[in-house]
């Protein structure tokens, strides 16, 4: 079994537009989803990102406001994950509830680093 | 000079308010914070729900009651466990590894899991889970009523000292010991499966029972009756009955028990709170709703094989509440069935209370005969109705000196200030 970064972008503007009961009725999706993960055992851990950050990069470790990207492009959040293969993983970013809002899950395995 | 008035008037009403619902909600609060937090963190619902009513107090003051303030409370006690979560999701204590606590520590699903959690219609089971976790066999059962008061019944600890005439200090000694018990053993929140459920829900009747005895017949303070207990023993019970998990016929049983006694509640006193006999109880006083209820109880336990103590001890308290007066009591009957209790109960308070009802229908020499049979006379030497059912047979039999005797051993035995008045009474009655 491998582990998978799935990572969030986009989506957020559509779901914050709407009534705080259509947002409690998205939530409950995101609960029921995690929810089936973890009774399966595969859920390691999810968190939302606020909108904005900071960059630092290069040797020089330039600390810069950032990312300053599109809505759609920023990553607006994560969810770690256990799966047997990249299919599967798929199919769990599947049923995630931001695509409802046109968001974009990217899928991504953990690599083992070998010595 | 009046708006200072109103304020005090509004201020007190908030006390007595914030009173009433800590006794009724604060032990709802404790059960859900509980299952949120895990029993080995107990002592975090407590102090939840303890600064939630602080907040209360404050915030009501300044803004007047809201409508609904028990909603209030379960809000804000939500959002602070909400926050607590945040500050301490990763602290080694939590164990939210859960399936359902787990998605308490993603934001993604933190909130919504919450308001499930704090669902109105799973409230009652949280209730009852915790009460079976209460009343733990590995805990003694002075432990487990203490707890059950503090924790389900939102009795301050000096309120508990109180009702079992000891210091704060040990209630305090006893509450540490068994959250300690629960820190280590991290007991699970569960309603026992059926195996288990017998035995379990045996040990939170007897609980209850003590409880509910305490109230009735209060052997540590000052006054012999305390409703707040009789309620809280009643309320709990109800509780097993009405969930088609736990309500097995004992149950239902110690409800009619339970009922059958304080439909008699309001003749056992006089107006200044002094013990009326049941010989000469006036029986007119009797509450004849909650003799139905209680009869209606007895209807709903008589299912299933087994007869448990509730059931015969019912049946002792249907036969005072039906009879018109002390003589035409079927004291045959009620002698069979303490004859019947005394074998499957082995208890000696049973065995005390057959004598009394022998000395009744056969005079005293029979009495002293079945005292003489006790087998554990060393147990029953220092309780105060053993002493005192020994006054009554030696004054029957005109033994005025060893009658005296006794009546003061069981004086100097009974913390209760009115039975040590009542027995003096019957000590100045021996030499008219």
């Amino acid at each position: 079994m491998a582990e998978y970064l799935l990572l969030f972008r986009g989506g957020d503007a559509e779901t914050a537009r709407q009534s705080p009961e259509k947002w409690q009725a998205h939530m409950q999706k995101w609960t029921q989803w995690m929810g089936d993960l973890k009774a399966q055992g595969k859920l390691i851990g999810a968190q939302p990102l606020v909108t904005t950050g900071k960059v630092i990069s290069g040797t020089k470790k330039v600390v810069t406001d950032g990312p300053y990207m599109e809505g759609k492009e920023m990553v607006g959040g994560y969810l770690a994950c256990k799966a047997d293969s990249y299919e599967e993983a798929v199919a769990i970013a599947n049923n995630c509830p931001i695509l409802e809002h046109d968001g974009i899950v990217e899928v991504r395995e953990i690599n083992e680093l070998k010595m | 000079m009046n708006s200072k008035c109103n304020l005090q008037n509004s201020s007190n009403n908030i006390n007595t308010l914030t009173d009433h619902l800590f006794r009724h909600e604060s032990g709802k609060m404790v059960s859900v914070l509980t299952k949120i937090f895990g029993t080995e963190n107990l002592e975090t619902a407590e102090d939840v729900v303890q600064q939630t009513f602080i907040d209360s107090m404050q915030v009501w003051k300044l803004k007047g009651i809201p409508d609904n303030p028990s909603a209030w409370l379960f809000r804000v006690a939500k959002n602070k466990a909400i926050d607590h979560i945040r500050r301490h999701k990763h602290a080694v204590q939590y164990d939210f590894n859960d399936n359902e606590r787990a998605l308490l520590t993603s934001e993604y699903t933190l909130t919504t899991t919450m308001e499930h959690l704090w669902k109105e219609e799973a409230i009652q089971d949280d209730q009852l889970r915790m009460m079976f976790a209460c009343c733990h066999p590995d805990i003694s059962a002075e432990n487990q009523i203490t707890l059950v008061l503090k924790t389900l019944c939102g009795f301050s600890t000096s309120e508990i000292a109180k009702a079992f005439l000891t210091s704060e200090d040990t209630v305090s000694k006893r509450l540490y010991r068994t959250r300690e018990f629960f820190r280590l053993q991290k007991i699970k929140l569960e309603i026992p499966s059926d195996q288990d459920l017998i035995k379990r829900t045996g040990s939170v009747l007897n609980s209850i029972y003590l409880l509910f005895n305490e109230g009735y017949n209060s052997t540590n303070s000052e006054d012999l009756i305390r409703r707040d207990l009789i309620d809280e023993a009643i309320l709990l019970c109800k509780l097993l009955t009405e969930n088609k998990n736990t309500q097995l016929p004992e149950a239902f049983a110690l409800m009619a028990l339970m009922c059958f006694h304080s439909s008699r509640i309001a003749s056992r006193l006089t107006p200044e709170g002094e013990i009326i006999l049941l010989s000469r109880q006036d029986r007119s006083k009797w509450n004849h709703n909650l003799i139905a209820e209680a009869n209606e109880y007895m209807n709903k336990a008589a299912f299933g094989e087994k007869i448990s103590s509730y059931h015969i001890e019912a049946a002792i308290a249907f036969e005072h509440c039906i009879a018109d007066n002390f003589d035409t009591t079927n004291w045959e009957r009620i002698l069979e069935l303490y004859d019947w209790l005394c074998k499957s109960s082995h208890s000696e308070i049973a065995e005390i209370n057959r004598a009394v009802v022998i000395l009744k229908l056969q005079g005293a020499s029979a009495a002293m005969t079945a005292l003489h049979n006790l087998k554990d006379k060393n147990k029953v030497e220092d309780y105060y109705l053993y002493q005192s059912l020994l006054g009554e047979i030696y004054c029957e039999k005109n033994n005025k000196a060893k009658a005296k005797t006794h009546f003061e051993k069981a004086m100097r035995l009974t913390k209760s200030i009115k039975e040590k008045k009542l027995l003096s009474e019957k000590i100045k009655t021996l030499f008219y």
